[in-house]
């Protein structure tokens, strides 16, 4: 019992479309068992009216049938009237002719009426008589007897089978009717359950349809019951937009306080170097200057990092011209390769190579494999930047003419590890593991390998679109 | 060459334009997006290093506009915040390079240069000197009839010589000012582009003179 409970408590069906059925399915049984007990009321009370005509019917026309004669009354029983009352299957018929309160003919013991019936409207009760129940009808007419005026009485019972039998195949049918009805109930129960619900599957669609990265507020036609949720999820979206505006808006804010001062710190450093010639203070500037370089390297490239990271996970690939992208990262980076008289080339730039990426991870991954061989390239030394497609893939070539790779490839993009042969060049040890990272998340890979000229040559591998 | 810096920190602005100012361009300053249209109306500029947060609004928006103006002296964005969107945003919206600060100054020197270059020079960028002619944006050296190239070291040398002709030069400084601090450099690299210079002012009518002990300078022969 307690498990029907469990079955039917609507709070426990966590499918809203499950908890519809439920709800359509028991109120339609209370409706078809309401409907069906109203049928049954109605039919019985429709057969026992008919009963009643017709024994009213029948007991008014015996006792019309009366005739006062010398001997006493003539009763001439109409044999009509019985085969109607018999009509109704099994039936019994009971009667009494009584005259002043004496039963002349008939069943003696028949019950008679709680009053005296004295006119010829027709007096209905029911009593039960030899183990059965009877309906009973009494008309009454005073008549004249051996010249004194007595009253006549005719009681006339019926027993009430075929009255059940009519009531139980009323039931019957009701019965199968409701059954059926209980049957369609449980598809239109489905088919509606599916129209209510189809507005919030609308929704979620929507909703889906809207990028990782896409916090602008969600605009669907709703039914006014769904309104509240959209308006809440609305809320909720731009607080989000706002806590990460905010949160930008302090990195932006926080980076550009201390780069500010750190700005002024190189600047006067190096304003400082060219006005002394003490050679100690000159290395300490130039070492102060050299910190400041570092740091500010190393928060670009934390920042970076955490950039890849964050886009990694909400990684929203689009298509984008890897070329022009190339072309666009080359020629920031060029005037730092042309500082140090190195002569960068590229080749396949000019060949629209599409894959399918984020531009800024792809950004990072590309300054970093730049800036890389630029800093470690030869003094005067090449860099020769190239883009082929084969194979259904991407391959940029960076190559340079350096000091080529002490360590093994596989261990440099560890993060925070740098070569043993970097010497002094500056380095925060993350650009490598960045470019990996990147390339993962394109499902692409990333490799250094020795040049047999010397050198290192950086492979990056994408799929093309 | 002629600067606007816009730039609200006034300590890093003098700082700034001393430096530049060491590199014998004229610099000057606004801390605010209304000084800098004052300035910009009242004299020509070669280039815009300009700022993104100013105390009266967004660098950003101010290219913008000045670009929308058809105003197109070249901007260097200084970015603090150096995250990538900011250098997608800021080349999207019309400037020509950008910078992190802080900045390297050889850095901002080479990115100044690309520009103009880019931009295929602003003002006029020759200087007559003895009997040639140095072309920085071009990057030669015009002796009568004979353009000589120079590399982007040999070039700077010559410019950091030619700001003061006559004065003379430590082999410090001039290692400070042509490499990047980040580069590891040892004491007689600069010897090798002195050497590469000497030859190639051959003939020109001035000389490179090394004064044992003291560093290099340029003098008229």
């Amino acid at each position: 019992m307690r498990r029907l409970a469990r079955l039917v408590d609507p709070t426990r069906i966590t499918s809203l479309r499950r908890r519809l059925v439920w709800q359509f399915l028991v109120l339609s049984a209370a409706l078809v068992l309401g409907l069906f007990l109203t049928v049954g009321w109605v039919a019985d009370r429709a057969s026992r009216a008919s009963q009643d005509a017709v024994l009213g019917a029948a007991v008014t026309a015996i006792t019309e049938g009366i005739r006062s004669v010398d001997e006493g009354l003539e009763l001439d029983l109409p044999y009509a009237t019985f085969s109607m009352l018999g009509a109704m299957g099994e039936e019994r018929v009971f009667y009494a002719v009584t005259v002043g309160g004496r039963v002349v003919t008939g069943y003696d013991d028949l019950p008679g009426p709680e009053s005296p019936v004295l006119d010829m409207a027709p007096v209905l009760w029911t009593a039960d008589y030899r183990g059965a129940r009877l309906r009973l009808a009494a008309v009454g007419r005073p008549m004249l007897i051996e010249n004194r005026l007595q009253p006549v009485t005719v009681i006339l019972g019926q027993t009430r089978l075929g009255q059940a039998a009519i009531a139980r195949d009323t039931a019957r049918s009701a019965a199968w009717a409701a059954l059926a009805f209980l049957a369609l109930a449980l598809p239109v129960a489905l088919l509606a359950a599916q129209a209510v619900l189809a507005p919030i599957r609308s929704l979620a669609e929507v909703m889906g349809r809207q990028g990782p990265r896409d916090l602008r507020p969600v605009r669907h036609r709703t039914p006014r019951e769904l309104a509240p949720l959209l308006g809440a999820l609305n809320g909720l979206i731009a607080r989000l937009r706002a806590a990460l505006d905010l949160a930008e808006t302090f990195i932006f804010e926080a980076a550009h306080r201390i780069r500010t001062p750190l700005s002024l710190v190189r600047t006067e450093a190096e304003l400082a170097l060219s006005e002394t010639t003490d050679p100690a203070t000159r290395i300490r500037l130039r070492r102060m200057v050299r910190a400041i370089g570092e740091s500010s390297r190393s928060a670009n490239q934390l920042l970076d990092h955490a950039m890849v990271m964050y886009r990694t996970d909400q990684f929203a690939a689009a298509p984008l011209d890897l070329a022009a992208l190339t072309r666009a990262v080359a020629r920031a980076v060029a005037p730092l390769a042309d500082m140090r008289d190195i002569d960068m080339t590229t080749s396949g730039l000019d060949r629209p190579c599409g894959v399918q990426g984020d531009e800024r991870m792809l950004e990072i991954a590309l300054r970093n494999i730049l800036d890389n061989a630029v800093k470690y390239a030869a003094p005067e030394g090449r860099i020769e930047v190239s883009l082929v497609q084969e194979d259904g893939q991407a391959v940029l070539a960076v190559a340079d003419d350096g000091r080529g790779l002490s360590d093994d490839p596989v261990q440099l993009v560890t993060p925070f590890r740098r070569g043993g042969n970097v010497g002094d060049v500056g380095g925060s040890g993350l650009g490598l593991t960045i470019v990996t990272e990147v390339a993962a998340a394109h499902r692409g890979r990333f490799r250094l390998s020795p040049r047999k000229k010397g050198g290192t040559c950086a492979l990056l591998h994408l799929p093309l679109a | 060459m002629r600067f606007l810096l816009v730039e609200d920190s006034e300590d890093l602005a003098r700082a700034v334009a001393s430096r530049l100012a060491m590199e014998g361009h004229g610099v000057d300053h606004a801390a605010t997006l209304e000084d800098a249209r004052h300035f910009l109306e009242s004299a020509p500029y070669d280039l815009i290093l300009l700022d993104i947060s100013l105390p009266d609004g967004d660098g950003r928006d101010f290219l913008v506009r000045e670009r929308a103006a058809r105003r197109d002296t070249p901007v260097i964005m200084m970015t603090a915040s150096a995250s990538v969107s900011d250098r997608v945003s800021t080349l999207d919206q019309g400037a020509d390079d950008y910078i992190t600060k802080p900045f390297d100054f050889a850095e901002l020197q080479a990115r100044c240069r690309a520009v103009l270059r880019r931009r295929d020079g602003a003002a006029d960028s020759r200087r007559h000197f003895a009997g040639f002619i140095f072309d920085a944006l071009a990057a030669t050296l015009t002796i009568g009839n004979e353009t000589r190239e120079l590399r982007a070291r040999e070039l700077r040398l010559l410019e950091i010589l030619l700001s003061r002709p006559g004065q003379a030069y430590s082999k410090a400084h001039l290692i400070d000012r042509l490499f990047s601090f980040d580069e590891e450099v040892s004491d007689n690299a600069i010897e090798v582009y002195v050497g590469r210079l000497r030859r190639k002012l051959e003939g020109s009518g001035a000389r490179l003179e090394t004064l044992r002990g003291v560093g290099y300078r340029l003098i008229p022969e």
